[in-house]
């Protein structure tokens, strides 16, 4: 047996010299990372941010955002209130699927249907609508149940599908992504948006190319021709193919890395605050807590002790430290951005020996035990935040025991109808972009639809009679005097701890300029390749 | 030795069906997929209903016997994540977990064999010290730390190689391949360094204790009086008598290589199975999950028997103790 | 008094001891291996700060340099993690817990191991066959894996223990319950040899228990190798938990291990916080190559045939 070096010599050339062979440039082609991938094509199946915005490059809303998330004529050209609860909406003529089929008001009525039959996960941004009836080609009316201000604020991730195509491949039916077999929307797509699917392979690769007969493609030039999406799950190795040029748009970035990507030649950042707000909830409904040692009460129906708990925590040091400065504290449950953010509201201040003096007022001189919730794969520096939160609360006597989970696990042990925590930190950002839509989930008592997100059952009977009123309030100066009181009672009651406003870290090639939104969506015709 | 594989077979048959329920009992406590399925704002009531026709409130014994059912229809069930049949994706995966593995053990092996030579026949040169030092060094590390210090340097310092995935692949028939294209190749370096790196270190000690140990063996020392070439001894008669535990340890290894191509496949989002099962266990996606687990066993069990079959090809004694009339 | 000098004169007259102080490499090995073992039981003594104690911490003071950089702290040696841990502390307690895996993963795997490869060896036939298929599969389903689902079975049975209270135990467990075949193949081989010796038979016949008295022989025989894959276990038991707290399910970022720290100062690598990643790691790489320098040197000096 003998070596044969010379092959290996030859391998070893080899191999250098594909090393070093340049990358061949694509005209006007994006590569970019983010941290998942979709769930589905199907834009019915699954309410999330990033699935629903990145299937705006596919398909449309009868409305869209622009980049500073104002809701501005998409598929509808406009639309205006013939009764109170009646709006017609005018249909853009001469728009086609990417099948060729055009648009119509038959596909506005059917995309209703399969948005509200079962299986569909996004039936409630069409919660007050009762019916959709066609008027002519191009026009339709919606009946809601009451008067509804802000019906269009959702509308931009209620996508419209054709009806024609959905009959022809039998996906006239919306599957969630527990469907028993691929259904045909589930891999495919025809929407009439800026982009067409080439080619998907999920978890790998989605490449996609511009539809040429985009409606508004005249405006948007700059826009790539092709865009290859592929998910890198690996923070570093998502930072690392950013810095080396291997994808020229990445998110999200670590905060810790930011400074790197500024620094590098070749790529910055792009930050601003996002619309989600991180809080914490306290178990305020239960007698005893689940998890603590005192026993016969529950600590946290006792204001002082939540207000303790407020001032105990730095949260300055946590948005300097943990966060690198990237982060908003806030006093208030929503972001600016959000119809009914007043900068007013300030945060109680850091104060040990405030929240110390408080928890001796309310009877636990030396602090009580109790566990805390957090999950460590979900928002930025999650785990860490919590981790912090701890050593804060260790400070005046407070024991917490952390249990830092995956989303998978925590979310299914704080959810109802577990509702297993006595102290979380979750987030929430309104799909809305109104105030109404987190008063009604997190802070209104959990009875029938209302409160359903509100895990620590805070229930204030005023605040539910304000909600419902602000709902249907058309005049909006009223509405605006409405959202100020009840916000004001909402953090007089301290019914959560606002933390802050994360930060949004896109990292971008000094190759291309990016309009970023606040709501963490990346549409491609924002991007422009020079 | 046909009845030996067959009972060999059977064997391990009754026992991974024993872990799979085991396994199987278990997956009902790594999570709710159902959370991640839906929006933030989706109704208690519809996820209670999902979970009902997902069939995740039936007992344990009944959800798995429904899986060893489909099982051995083929069906392996839809991915609740990606909703896809699990075969589907697994077919997707495999060849990049195969590529990567085959070619990590290769390089292990290419890399190790003459190295563990070396040491062995030249204890104590400095080279010889330098390889152990190295290797040493090499399995101190964790193997996910290695990798993103790669990362680092050839693919963010020097720029010279691909930071993450696979580059194109070449479609033949229902396998990809990276190994025809130049950035499938480029993209392979360092993954499978990374991967083989601990394999090598394995097999270059193996090599080198077993020379060591064959150099000082009698019928060596009547190689050398009957006048051998030290070539002649070295690769004739001490490195054949190497190769039965080079063998067996390799063989097992491949397994423990795909096994912990998860870590690598992790570092360089190589879209192999390994990322596939760590995705599904953070989403709680039990239909890849247990696939996955059968799928492992069963390798580890070809894998097994491909071993003990060369083993009678290698090693003549063997041979000659299985057969009734060998004696 | 007689029997400790005695028990002195066997072990530093052997040739065990020959070959240990003969080589300077396997001294050093051996010194470090001690020294880490010692400030691991006397970590809460030498800590300048006990990281476990989230009360101890303070986050205004994350990311401090080590002391030589202008920034650096005098008792912050070397540096502040992201908590405002102390880096030297974090070490000292990391490796505790790092050892107290892999040395309890490793007495449980020989324990299963030992006993199984006993009672293989001296039965064989079916219950032989079942043991050794068992261990085919236990070897097809690596620590990684097992980890993994015991980790989620535990938080899924005890959703309210912490991960600081169970993660040792599932560490401990899953990583000994995987890793007992190569202990029970090697037994299982010494004693299918000694089975069939005379003495076995004769004990039979003056009416004392084989299996009792096979134990007694075998056991002194395979324990040199035992000890070997003993050794090179831990390492391997060490760099296992350090692979695992990569994936999520090693010790919580709260009670530390040295692979928990690596992980954690992974994310600072590209941000140049260095000292997060690089001291821990270097920690972890002499812990390791120590003690397989020490199993090398073992399993030469144990074998004979090297002599």
């Amino acid at each position: 047996m003998r070596l044969n070096f010379k092959a290996l010599g030859l391998a070893v050339a080899l191999v250098v010299a594909i090393a070093a062979a340049p990358p061949t440039p694509q005209a006007k082609e994006l590569h970019w990372a983010f941290q998942g991938d979709i769930h589905s094509m199907d834009p019915y199946s699954l309410n999330e941010t990033f699935s629903l915005g990145t299937l705006g490059n596919v398909y449309e809303g009868l409305v869209r955002r622009t980049a500073d998330l104002k809701v501005v004529p998409a598929l509808a050209v406009r639309w205006e209130l013939k009764e109170p609860t009646r709006w017609r909406v005018y249909l853009r003529h001469g728009v086609t699927f990417h099948d060729g089929r055009p648009f119509t008001a038959d596909d506005v009525v059917f995309s209703y249907k399969r948005a509200t039959a079962k299986g569909s996960d996004v039936g409630g941004k069409l919660a007050s609508v009762t019916d959709v009836r066609k008027v002519d080609r191009y026009t339709v009316d919606f009946i809601t149940s009451a008067p509804n201000p802000i019906i269009t604020s959702e509308w931009e991730t209620w996508m419209i599908m054709s009806k024609g195509w959905a009959d022809e491949h039998q996906a006239d039916m919306p599957e969630g992504p527990s469907g028993a077999g691929a259904s045909y929307a589930h891999l495919h797509e025809n929407g009439t948006g800026p982009y067409t699917l080439v080619s998907r392979e999920a978890d790998v690769k989605s490449v996609f190319k511009a539809y040429p007969k985009w409606w508004d493609a005249k405006n948007h030039k700059g826009m790539p021709d092709r865009v290859v999406m592929s998910p890198i799950a690996s923070a570093s190795t998502r930072v690392a193919a950013l810095l080396s040029g291997n994808v020229a748009m990445a998110y999200p970035i670590p905060v810790q890395d930011m400074k790197r990507v500024d620094d590098n030649a070749g790529t910055h950042m792009l930050v601003g605050p996002e619309v989600r707000t991180i809080y914490l909830g306290m178990d305020m409904f239960r007698d005893e807590l689940l998890h603590s040692n005192v026993k016969g009460k529950n600590p946290f129906k006792d204001k002082r002790v939540r207000q303790a708990f407020y001032q105990a925590i730095d949260e300055d040091a946590i948005a300097a430290k943990v966060m690198r400065g990237l982060a908003t504290p806030t006093a208030i449950m929503v972001a600016p951005g959000i119809i009914g953010y007043e900068k007013s509201f300030k945060r109680l201040p850091y104060d040990p020996e405030k929240a110390k003096a408080l928890l001796t007022e309310a009877g636990y001189p030396d602090g009580f035990e109790l566990h805390m919730d957090c999950p460590n794969d979900r928002y930025v520096n999650d785990a860490q935040i919590c981790q912090a939160v701890v050593g804060m609360l260790a400070k005046v006597g407070v024991k917490v025991d952390l249990l830092a989970q995956p989303k998978a696990i925590y979310f299914g042990k704080i959810l109802p109808p577990k509702l297993d925590t006595d102290f979380y930190l979750i987030g929430w950002q309104p799909d809305s972009f109104d105030s109404w839509n987190p008063l009604y989930n997190l802070l209104n008592c959990p009875e029938g639809k209302k409160g359903r997100f509100n895990l620590g059952g805070y229930c204030n009977h005023e605040v539910d009679k304000l909600t419902a009123e602000i709902l249907s309030e058309t005049n909006q100066k009223k509405r605006a005097a409405m959202l100020h009181k009840v916000w004001g009672i909402v953090i007089h009651d301290i019914a959560t701890i606002p933390l802050h406003q994360q930060a949004l870290a896109w990292g971008v090639s000094d190759k291309i300029t990016v309009k970023q939104r606040a709501d963490n969506v990346f549409h491609w015709y924002h991007v422009d390749m020079k | 030795m046909l009845v030996m594989i067959i009972r060999r077979l059977v064997q391990s048959i009754v026992v991974m069906l024993t872990v799979g329920l085991i396994a199987f009992a278990m997956f009902r406590y790594v999570g709710d997929p159902i959370s991640q399925m839906v929006g933030q704002d989706t109704p208690i009531q519809v996820r209670e209903q999902m979970r009902q026709e997902l069939g995740l409130n039936d007992p344990v014994v009944v959800q798995f016997a429904r899986f060893v059912g489909n099982t051995v229809r083929g069906n392996f069930g839809i991915s609740f994540r990606i909703g896809r049949p699990v075969s589907e994706l697994i077919i997707e995966r495999l060849p990049a977990t195969l590529e990567l593995s085959l070619l990590a053990a290769l390089f292990a092996l290419v890399a190790g064999i003459p190295m563990g030579i070396y040491t062995g026949l030249r204890p104590d040169s400095w080279l010889s010290k330098v390889f152990l030092t190295i290797s040493l060094v090499g399995v101190s590390l964790p193997t996910f730390f290695i990798g993103i210090l790669l990362i680092l340097v050839f693919g963010v310092l020097l720029g010279w190689l691909p930071t993450f995935g696979r580059g194109d692949v070449v479609h033949l028939g229902v396998w990809t391949t990276g190994l025809l294209t130049a950035s499938g190749l480029k993209s392979l370096i360092m993954p499978a360094f990374t991967l083989g790196l601990f394999q090598l270190t394995l097999t270059m000690r193996l090599v080198r204790s077993e020379i060591l140990e064959v150099m000082r063996t009698d019928f060596i020392k009547f190689a050398r009086a009957r006048g051998l070439t030290p070539r002649a001894i070295n690769f004739g008669h001490a490195l054949k008598n190497t190769l039965v535990p080079v063998i067996t340890i390799t063989g097992l290894q491949l397994g423990g290589i795909i096994a912990f191509a998860i870590i690598t496949e992790t570092v360089f989002q190589w879209p192999g199975m390994g990322l596939l099962f760590v995705q599904a266990v953070q989403f709680a996606d039990i239909p890849i999950m247990s696939t996955y687990l059968v799928l492992i066993a069963f390798f580890f069990v070809v894998i097994n028997l491909i071993v003990d079959v060369l083993y009678f090809v290698v090693d003549p004694r063997l041979r000659a103790e299985s057969s009734p009339h060998g004696h | 008094m007689q029997r400790i000098r005695e028990i002195a004169h066997q072990v530093f007259d052997s040739d065990i001891w020959y070959s240990f102080t003969s080589s300077k490499v396997t001294m050093l090995a051996a010194v470090v291996t001690i020294m880490f073992i010692v400030s691991a039981v006397l970590a809460p003594l030498i800590a300048p700060q006990n990281p476990f104690n989230p009360g101890d911490l303070n986050l205004m003071d994350a990311f401090t340099p080590p002391v030589w950089y202008h920034a650096g702290m005098v008792h912050y040696v070397l540096g502040t993690d992201d908590q405002g841990r102390d880096i030297f502390s974090t070490i000292l307690f990391g490796s505790r817990i790092s050892l107290l895996v892999g040395v309890g993963a490793m007495l449980m795997a020989m324990v299963i191991g030992v006993a199984l490869g006993l009672l293989s060896g001296y039965a064989g036939g079916a219950l032989d066959n079942f043991i050794m298929r068992v261990a085919d599969v236990t070897l097809s389903f690596p620590a990684l894996l097992v980890a993994m689902l015991i980790d989620g079975v535990v938080r899924g049975i005890f959703p309210n223990v912490t991960q600081d209270q169970s993660a040792i135990y599932v560490l401990i467990f899953s990583i000994g319950v995987s890793s007992w075949p190569p202990f029970a193949r090697t037994v299982r081989g010494s004693t299918m040899v000694e089975r069939n010796k005379e003495y076995v038979q004769a004990a039979r016949i003056i009416g004392r228990s084989p299996a009792a008295i096979m134990g007694q022989h075998v056991l002194p025989n395979v324990m040199g190798p035992v000890l070997v894959i003993g050794t090179i276990g831990l390492a391997i038991s060490i760099l296992t938990e350090a692979s695992l707290s990569f994936l999520g399910v090693g010790m919580p970022p709260t009670t530390p291990s040295l692979g928990t720290l690596i992980r954690i100062g992974n994310d600072f690598l590209f941000s140049g916080e260095w000292w997060i990643v690089v001291f821990p790691g270097a920690a972890l790489a002499i812990l390791i190559l120590a003690v397989n320098l020490l199993g090398d040197w073992l399993r030469d000096a144990l074998n004979p045939k090297l002599r």
